[in-house]
Formats: structure tokens, sequence, C-alpha cells
């Protein structure tokens, strides 16, 4: 079998995974979890530091920083607000 | 990479897995999320000896302070937005996303383009999926954005707009085609796809109204995690893979159960222009059904309230335009402090996205115990001695089960009608978001309190404590 095949199946099993993972979540929380799940897919920092790194000119440099930029943004601001959000969920005391 | 890195992504994964388990309950949601912010610290370590960098350069310094910029705009959006506005934050924060996803793949797609390890099949479809999903996500959430923001909140319609956002979509499809079969290097139909992928992005979500965008915004969040799988395919990084694709499920998920508590097929929503209805304001004077509006004042309601066994709140979006949630909550304590129970119903798609009530009522340390779903409610109505609605409209209309012609004929609703008395706060007699007529506030047990919400609710805390 060949590597992409076999990423190819860890794609479709993370397909159901997400499934079960969100059925499980009461609708009280869906805001946070649209949030968090937004702040996941921020990984693409990741992506963006990487093709920064192997930019080797000025138009390929100016777009990877860009992607730096947004892929942090996105990272980061989806966390703290998400933070922000579920530190108010409190029980009665 | 080596395999001892490849492990690091797969904990990564396995972090990211943990943290949206622990998000599935308000006692561990916290800490979930860090548990995902902590597998995003481990990965950005984990990426640093993949960049195989020899010296400090300038896209070195370029990088730190890409990230620093973006840390920064990151924090203020996030503890300078209001709870009202989260979704417009959302859809911000998911369509720079989308366009760091499209900007990857587009670098991506040029650099193997010009160089001499060529191109495949599967990494050329890749790389146009990504590109594509992720451009339009990051114009969709744009327009998304402002018309939440309320720039553009009309739909803007016109004749066979769905036929020529067809042919966009169509010609952006040949493009993809072409580059897959015929021209893998040819960068002037690449750049050109791009941009007509921004456009259509622009143009799929200009059609639909204000009330929709949540649906829209929960779309394109999937959309931009797929966008994201897709480039990990390419840059060979299994957790990029697996977040990308678990935020593409959810967010698809997530869409579908928002359509059904709306009672509308996402193809309605997206293609439907259902928002475009007109909203028939005005007095009860056009209203057929029968009946009277019988208004209330703030002290009869008091006491009302101050007798009652058991009240059910039901708050709606206009309880957080009126920034009222804090008075609520006085009320309910009030309440609760001479023996009434006092619980909150909230409908799944009450406020301007689902479970956005809870933190809003979260913000004004409303307990979440208290905080009941419809589908508890509902069974307890004909307890309940009063209803007291409170900004929401669409969420509370009896049509919903008893109007074969409406068009949210069939949704669920919070069945407030079914209390001994339903006491409904509103500002004046316009119709909801979805501009539809509104039979509760006819119905024999109804009387409405006309008036600003916050100055309303003052009103009440005041008669109740006196009492």
């Amino acid at each position: 079998m060949s590597t992409e095949i076999l990423v190819f199946f860890i794609f479709v099993l993370s397909i159901f995974l997400g499934f079960e993972l969100i059925s499980r979540v009461p609708s009280m929380l869906h805001t946070p979890l649209m949030s968090g799940t937004n702040a996941i897919h921020g990984i693409i920092l990741l992506g963006g530091m990487l093709v920064l790194a192997s930019a080797d000119s000025p138009l390929t440099i100016a777009l990877g920083f860009i992607a730096v930029v947004f892929g942090s943004a996105n990272v980061f601001g989806g966390f703290m607000v998400t933070d922000r959000m579920l530190q108010m969920f409190k029980k009665k005391k | 990479m080596s395999s001892f890195i490849a492990i690091i992504f797969i904990a990564v994964a396995v972090l990211f897995i943990l943290g949206i388990k622990l998000l599935s309950s308000p006692k561990t949601a916290r800490y979930g999320n860090l548990v995902a912010a902590a597998g995003m610290l481990v990965a950005f370590f984990a990426t640093i000896p993949l960049m195989k960098l020899q010296s400090w350069n300038l896209n070195c310094t370029l990088m730190v302070v890409g990230i620093v910029t973006g840390l920064i705009i990151g924090a203020i959006g996030a503890y300078s937005v209001k709870m009202t506005a989260m979704p417009q934050m959302v859809a911000l924060f998911n369509g720079v996303g989308g366009g760091a996803a499209a900007l990857v793949a587009s670098l991506e797609f040029l650099r193997r383009a010009n160089s001499p390890e060529g191109t495949t099949t599967f990494f050329t479809v890749t790389m146009l999926f990504a590109t594509l999903i992720g451009s339009l996500s990051f114009s969709g959430s744009l327009v998304a954005f402002s018309k939440l923001q309320g720039y553009l909140e009309k739909p803007r319609t016109f004749p066979g707009q769905n036929i020529l956002n067809g042919l966009v979509l169509a010609v952006i499809l040949g493009l993809c085609v072409y580059l897959t079969g015929w021209a893998t290097t040819n960068t002037t139909a690449f750049i050109v796809m791009f941009s007509l992928a921004l456009v259509f992005g622009v143009a799929m979500v200009m059609p639909i109204g204000g009330a929709d965008m949540p649906v829209v915004i929960s779309l394109l969040n999937s959309f931009t995690g797929l966008a994201v799988a897709a480039d990990g395919f390419t840059i060979n990084n299994i957790s990029m893979i697996v977040a990308g694709t678990l935020v593409g499920s959810s967010g698809t998920l997530l869409t579908l159960l928002m359509c059904k508590a709306m009672n509308r097929p996402v193809t309605n929503v997206l293609f439907g222009a259902f928002g475009s209805t007109t909203s028939s304001s005005g007095a009860g004077a056009a209203h057929v059904g029968g009946g009277t509006v019988k208004p209330i004042q703030a002290d009869e309601a008091a006491l009302l309230l101050g007798n009652a066994q058991q009240v059910v709140i039901v708050p709606g979006y206009g309880m957080a335009v009126a920034q009222a949630q804090h008075q609520v909550r006085e009320l309910a304590d009030e309440l609760g402090k001479r023996g009434v129970e006092v619980r909150f119903a909230i409908h799944p798609v009450a406020g301007r996205m689902p479970g956005h009530m809870n933190v809003l009522l979260a913000e004004a340390n409303v307990p979440y115990d208290q905080l009941c779903e419809m589908e508890a409610i509902n069974p307890t109505m004909d307890r309940v001695d009063v209803c007291l609605v409170i900004g929401a409209n669409d969420v509370v209309n009896p049509a919903a089960r008893e109007d074969k012609s409406s068009p949210i004929y069939g949704m669920p609703i919070i069945e407030a009608d079914r209390a001994k008395t339903v006491i409904v706060m509103k500002r004046s007699m316009a119709a909801g978001f979805a501009g539809i007529e509104n039979n509760l506030f006819y119905k024999d047990n109804t009387r409405m309190l006309f008036g600003d919400a916050k100055a309303s609710l003052q009103a009440l805390i005041a008669q109740v404590k006196a009492s």
C-alpha cells in the first residue's frame, strides 16, 4: 500500500471521528465549539511558516508573509476568544 | 521528516481530538480548549526543524514579524469583541484561515510547477481543491462579516443570479480540469482560477440574508477545514490532515443541525434567497387570524410573576440587542428569592448563532444548569404559570405547529403558548427576522409588555422588589 493511500485512509477515518465527536456536544456549547474548531484549523499557520521559509522571490515572500499573518491571527484569535467565552460558563454556587 | 517528528505530529492530532471531546461538557470545555491550544504549541515547535534553515535570513525575520502581527490582531479582536458580535468575529477568523490555506496551496503549486521535481495528479488536484475552497471561504467570510455588521444586510439578488453563479463555478471547474489534465505548469490559468474563486465566494454569499449567516459561517468553517486538510496532504503533515478534516466534518454536521432547527433544507438556505422576504411590520390591524393584542403594564406583570410557582423565560436576540442580560438575571434572582422556580428555555437557533444565547446569559452570570434545552422544556410547558418571552419571536411562533401555509411550518419551537399566561416583551409589533406574523401575540392567554426590554425589565424588578 502506498503512503498516499494510507494518508487518505486517515482522512476518511477523521471524517467519521469528526461527526462522532461533534454529535456529542450539546447545543448549549455550539458557539464555543464553532469558535474552537475554527481555532484548530489555524494549524494552517504551520503551512504558512513552511512556505515562507522556502520562498525565494519577492512575490512568494510577500504572499508567504501574508499567509503567516493570517494563520497566526486565526490561531491566536480563535483560541483566545473561545477561552473568553468558556470562562463565563459557571455552575450555580 | 524524521519518525520522531512524525510521532510528535500524531500526538498533536490526539491532543486536538481530546480537546474537542472535552468541549462536550460545560464542566470541562475550557480545559478542552486549552488542550487543543497546547497541541497547537507543540505542533509549532515541531515545525521549526522542518524548515531546514541554515542561517537566520530575511524570511525568518518576516516570519517572526508575521506571527507577532497576527498575535496582536487576534488578541485585539478576541478581547475587544462584544459577545453579541461573536458570529462576525468567528467569520473573520475563519476568513483569514481560509485565505492562509489558499495562499499556502498556491505557493506550493507555483513552486512545484517551476521546479524539476515536477507534479503528480494527486498533488495538483489537492492543491487546486485547497486554493478553490480556501479562497472562496476567505471572500465569503468577509461578506458574511460585513452582513452581520450591518453593512450589507439586505440580500442582493437579481434575475438569473443562480445561473450566473453557476457559470462562474463551471468556468472555475473547467480551469481546474484543464490545469490537472493538460497544463500543470500554466500559472496564468492558475491565477485566473484563484481570482474567480474569490469572486465566486462573494457571489455565493451576497444573495443570502443576514439571518442565515450563521449557517453560511458554519459551512465556510468546514470549507476552511477541508482546505487545510488538503494542504496537509501536500505538506505531508498528519496533524494538519486530521485537524482540517475534523473541522470539515464537524462544520458540516453543525450546518445540517442548524438547518434542521430552522426546518429548512440546506439548499434552500444557500440558493433560496429566503432572507429577502419583505418583513410585514406595522400594527396588528393587518392580522387576519382573529383575536386582539392585549397590552399589560409592568406592575400587573410583576404581580403575575411574583405569584407564580413556575416561570420560564424565553430569551431571544432582542434581549441581547437591548443589552438586557444582566437585568434578566436580576429578575430571575429576585423571583428565585421569593420561591418561584425560574428556568430559561433556549431554542437551538436563538440569537445569531447556535448556542449564542447561552454565551450571552453566561456572560451575565446565569448558571448554566438553569438553562434548559427546548426538548426539556416543552413537555413541562402545561404546568408553567408564566412564560416570559423577551425579544424572541420566530422561535415561539405557534404557526410552526398550526399553520400549514406558513414558511416556518414544521420548525421545532418552544411552545410558549401552552403556558397558563404568556407575557411577551417587545419593542413594537414588527415581524421577526423571518418576516412572519406571530399568532402568539393574539392568543387569549398572551399579554404584551411594550417597550425597550431593558427599561421594562428594570420596571419589573422594581415592582417585584416592592411587592
